[in-house]
Order: C-alpha cells, then sequence, then structure tokens
C-alpha cells in the first residue's frame, strides 16, 4: 500500500512538472475547445423566440458547464499508446513492475491539475462578460457534479484505451478514435442539449454511453431534470464493459506484440 | 512556372502513392464522413425542426451554407492538414534546413508537399448537399460560377492564415495546436453568420473572418450576394495571401537550425 502511493506520488509530480513546462501550449489547448462557446451563441440567439422550452440564459450556462466538462474530461491516450506500439517504446515500459497505463493516467490527471486555473480563469471571464448568466448550483447539485465529471472522465479515458489496443493489430488506431468522436461530437449533449433531440432519437441515445460523457454532468450542476438512478447505472454498466473488453484486448496484444526491440 | 507544375505533379503522385498503403483508412475516413455528414444534418435539424429558421434561411438555403462548410473541410483535410501541420514537424526535427536549401520557394514546397485523399469523400458530401438544395431551389448554372468567385477568395484566405499560423512555429517550435484553435474557430462558418449574436457576428466577420468563408459564397449562390462582400472577400484573400508571403521571409530570418 505504501508503495503505490510512494509511487503515484512520484509518477504525478514528474508529470505535473512535464505539462507546466509548456504552458503556452495548454492554453491553446484550453481554447482549442471553444466550440460549446461557438455553439452558445447561436443557441442563445435561436431561444429568443422562446420555441425551445430553455431560455437563453439557460443555454449560456449549459454550454458553459459543457466548456468546462470538455476541459475536465479530454483524453489524448490512444495517440501517445500508439507511438509507443509503433515505435518500440512500448518495450521499456514493459519491464517496469508497473502497469503502463498508470503513465498515462497520471499524465492526464496532472495535466488536469495544471490546466484548471486557465479554465476556470475562462469561466470568471465569461461572467464579467455577461452576469447575467452567473448563477451559484445547489449544494446536491454540485455535490453530484463532481462524482459525475470524475466518473465521465474516467470513462472516457477507459474506452479511448480499449480502442488504443487496436494499435497492436492496425498501425493507425486513432482513426477508430476520429470515428468514435464523430458519434461523441453529436450525441454526447455538445452541439444541443439531449432536450431538444426528438423524443424517440433520445431515447436510444440514452442507452448509449455518450451523453454520461457530457450532457450527464451538465446537466447536474445547470439543474435540469435528469434521471439520476438511470446516469450513474449506465456510467457503471458501459464501465465495466469496456474494461473488460480492455483487458481481454490488453492480453491478447501483448502475445501479438513485437515493437522494435522487444 | 512549368518547372514548378513538373514538381507538383511528383509531389502529388508520390504522396498519393504513400497513402495509399493505409486503404484500412480510407475505409475508415469514407465512415467518418459520413458520420460528420448525418452529424451535420442532425444538428442543423435540432434548429429548424420547431419551425425555427435562421433570420432570412430557409432549410435550403441553410444547407447550402453547411454544403459549403463541408467543401472547405474536405479541401482542408486534402491540402492543408497534410502540409501545414508538418512545419511545425520540419522545424523541430530541424529538417526544415533541407527544405530552404532546394531551388524553389520554400512557401510552395511547404504548401504543396503532400496530398492526401482522405478529404475526398468530404468534398463529394458538400457537393451532394449543395446540389440537393440547388435543385430544390433552382439555383442556376450562372449562379454557381458567380458564387465559385468568393469560395475561391475564401480558400486563399483559409489557406495564408493556416500557413501564417504554422510558419509562427519558427519561434514556438510546439504548436500543433494553433492550427486546432483555428480549427475549432473555423467551426462557426457552420451556420449562416446572421444565426449568431452581434458581437459573435462581429468576431467572426472582422477578427476571424469566418463569415466570408462560407456565408459569403453562399449567398453569392443564392443570388443575393452583394458586390461589396465579394469585394471585400477578394482584398482580404490577396491581403492575407501577401501577408503570408511576408510573414513567412519574415520568420525565416529567424530560423535558427537545430542541426548545424
Amino acid at each position: 500500500m505504501k508503495g503505490i502511493v510512494r509511487k503515484a506520488r512520484v509518477l504525478l509530480s514528474v508529470y505535473y512538472a512535464q505539462m507546466v513546462e509548456y504552458r503556452a501550449e495548454l492554453v491553446l489547448w484550453v481554447l482549442s475547445g471553444s466550440l460549446p462557446l461557438i455553439l452558445m451563441g447561436i443557441w442563445m440567439e435561436a431561444a429568443q423566440g422562446g420555441r425551445f422550452g430553455l431560455t437563453p440564459v439557460v443555454f449560456s450556462r449549459y454550454f458553459l458547464t459543457v466548456f468546462f466538462v470538455r476541459q475536465l474530461s479530454t483524453v489524448w491516450v490512444i495517440w501517445e499508446f500508439e507511438k509507443e506500439v509503433v515505435e518500440g517504446k512500448l518495450s521499456a515500459k514493459l519491464l517496469q513492475p508497473l502497469d503502463p497505463v498508470w503513465h498515462h493516467v497520471a499524465a492526464h490527471l496532472s495535466e488536469r491539475v495544471a490546466r484548471l486555473p486557465f479554465s476556470l480563469l475562462l469561466v470568471v471571464l465569461f461572467f464579467i462578460l455577461y452576469p447575467q448568466a452567473f448563477w451559484l448550483p445547489s449544494w446536491s447539485g454540485f455535490l453530484l457534479f463532481v462524482p459525475a465529471v470524475a466518473i465521465a472522465f474516467a470513462l472516457r479515458f477507459l474506452i479511448q484505451y480499449t480502442f488504443a489496443m487496436f494499435a497492436f493489430w492496425i498501425e493507425r488506431a486513432a482513426a477508430i478514435e476520429q470515428f468514435w468522436f464523430l458519434l461523441y461530437l453529436f450525441l454526447s449533449g455538445m452541439v444541443a442539449p439531449l432536450e431538444l433531440f426528438p423524443d424517440n432519437v433520445r431515447e436510444v441515445v440514452l442507452w448509449t454511453p455518450f451523453p454520461y460523457l457530457i450532457h450527464f454532468p451538465a446537466a447536474l450542476l445547470v439543474g435540469l431534470p435528469v434521471d439520476l438512478g438511470r446516469g450513474f447505472l449506465a456510467m457503471l454498466g458501459w464501465f465495466l464493459v469496456f474494461f473488460v473488453g480492455n483487458r481481454w484486448l490488453w492480453r491478447r496484444g501483448l502475445k501479438r506484440y513485437s515493437g522494435m526491440g522487444a | 512556372m512549368r518547372r514548378y507544375l513538373r514538381v507538383l505533379g511528383l509531389f502529388w503522385s508520390t504522396a498519393i502513392a504513400a497513402e495509399m498503403e493505409y486503404r484500412v483508412n480510407f475505409v475508415l475516413a469514407a465512415l467518418s464522413s459520413v458520420g460528420n455528414f448525418i452529424g451535420s444534418l442532425f444538428s442543423l435539424f435540432l434548429f429548424y425542426r420547431t419551425g425555427y429558421t435562421f433570420q432570412g434561411w430557409s432549410w435550403e438555403e441553410a444547407l447550402v451554407v453547411l454544403g459549403i462548410f463541408t467543401l472547405l473541410q474536405g479541401f482542408s483535410s486534402t491540402f492543408l492538414v497534410p502540409n501545414l501541420n508538418r512545419i511545425v514537424r520540419q522545424v523541430q526535427e530541424g529538417t526544415l534546413d533541407f527544405v530552404l536549401l532546394k531551388p524553389i520557394s520554400s512557401q510552395f514546397w511547404l504548401s504543396t508537399r503532400s496530398v492526401s485523399p482522405w478529404g475526398i469523400p468530404d468534398l463529394l458530401f458538400g457537393f451532394v448537399m449543395i446540389g440537393y438544395a440547388g435543385i430544390r431551389l433552382d439555383i442556376g448554372i450562372r449562379d454557381y460560377f458567380v458564387s465559385a468567385i468568393p469560395l475561391l477568395f475564401g480558400i486563399v484566405s483559409l489557406y495564408s492564415l493556416w500557413f501564417m499560423l504554422g510558419a509562427t512555429s519558427i519561434w514556438f517550435v510546439k504548436i500543433y495546436n494553433v492550427t486546432e484553435v483555428l480549427r475549432g474557430l473555423l467551426e462557426a462558418g457552420r451556420f449562416p453568420i446572421v444565426a449568431y449574436p452581434t458581437a459573435y457576428r462581429f468576431f467572426f466577420t472582422f477578427v476571424i473572418p469566418v463569415a466570408f468563408l462560407t456565408t459569403v459564397p453562399a449567398e453569392a449562390m443564392l443570388g443575393r450576394g452583394e458586390v461589396s462582400w465579394v469585394l471585400g472577400a477578394g482584398v482580404l484573400a490577396l491581403g492575407l495571401l501577401f501577408a503570408s508571403v511576408g510573414f513567412w521571409r519574415f520568420a525565416l530570418r529567424f530560423y535558427t537550425s537545430a542541426s548545424s
């Protein structure tokens, strides 16, 4: 147990140092997630007519939260993993008495910490520019949001890491992620709150993992009505599915792996 | 001039030959384009399904904007992404030296070295969308040709902006994500510019000229383009193109290679 804590501390501090080294880059990454802010404008304009059942202020809060959730849950493990497999760098990591995944987890977590100040700054700036949108989420909403967004990140990481396993078989596994990302983009509630989807489409989408990655945590913080039990159960269910798939592919993949120097 | 054309032929035939090795990827790229096509239509449909319309844009007219946006997406993944994102790598690894030593313009080399067939499905879907809307709206051949002018200006502006951002890697070295920021902002071009609040409209016309990329060509195609906007697009395109050439020369003065 003490060993694990020590390893975690070392990994996290090393990766944190690495992340703050590229601070300018971090700012740019924060900015590149600006799509929700663009959509915010267009939906606020559309909501003026009141035809969508949500007021412009709710839209602005929703998309601001979406922006924030995305900042907290971006994942890029597949590009790193693919490179390690293709270039054979994975071999060195396999020799360590530690599953290589923890390197990626630590890098992502410490990047979160390094990124947080910038995303918060943008949120504050937004409220200064548009004070009408300011709101304090309810305590219960906030307390549910924190675990929801943490699980959303874990789930997104696990899903992408599972796709990364295909790097053992095909050279460019990132292409799978690019396709998956489209589904994620359009079905997660990033382009519009799920409340605006046609009923039958929403019913189907709620069975997929996508809305729980963005819409569910965002709705909790904004205070839109959501089915709590279903939300957390769906996240857990998808987590288990991908976890089993991931471990299976990992074992099969390692047998196939013959990177440079392995 | 002829030498440049011959070089271009060589560049592109080798690039396509190299890409053909990854046929599975082409299938995935095609699938992604289908997904993008359906998703774009779906998100536009979310606005129109309750009877809301962007001010002065019917469903078919909004489709024209989306079609032009998809065309530009296809264009950039065919011509811009494979080349301009590579400038960053050339600087990082010091291989830019070899480019500078070649007896052709280094900007030409960097901008045209590679071409990727992955954008073709997007181009196809863009034409399908425009074609469908065009039939529904009775757009004549003449209008298509008229709109080709501002569209060309838009493409030139897009290229110049992208190239200039890529060129900043001379100073900052690791900036893959500058182009990502640009791409994120360009997403605004999916919808006609009047769909945005005033502050956004100002930003996307005068700061990041998204309006000139999709809305202005679409209006020209719909036969309600104004000469002043087309002229504006032309001035912008030429200005940005000259700026990109000048900026590249300026940037090269600061280039200290990594290998020598």
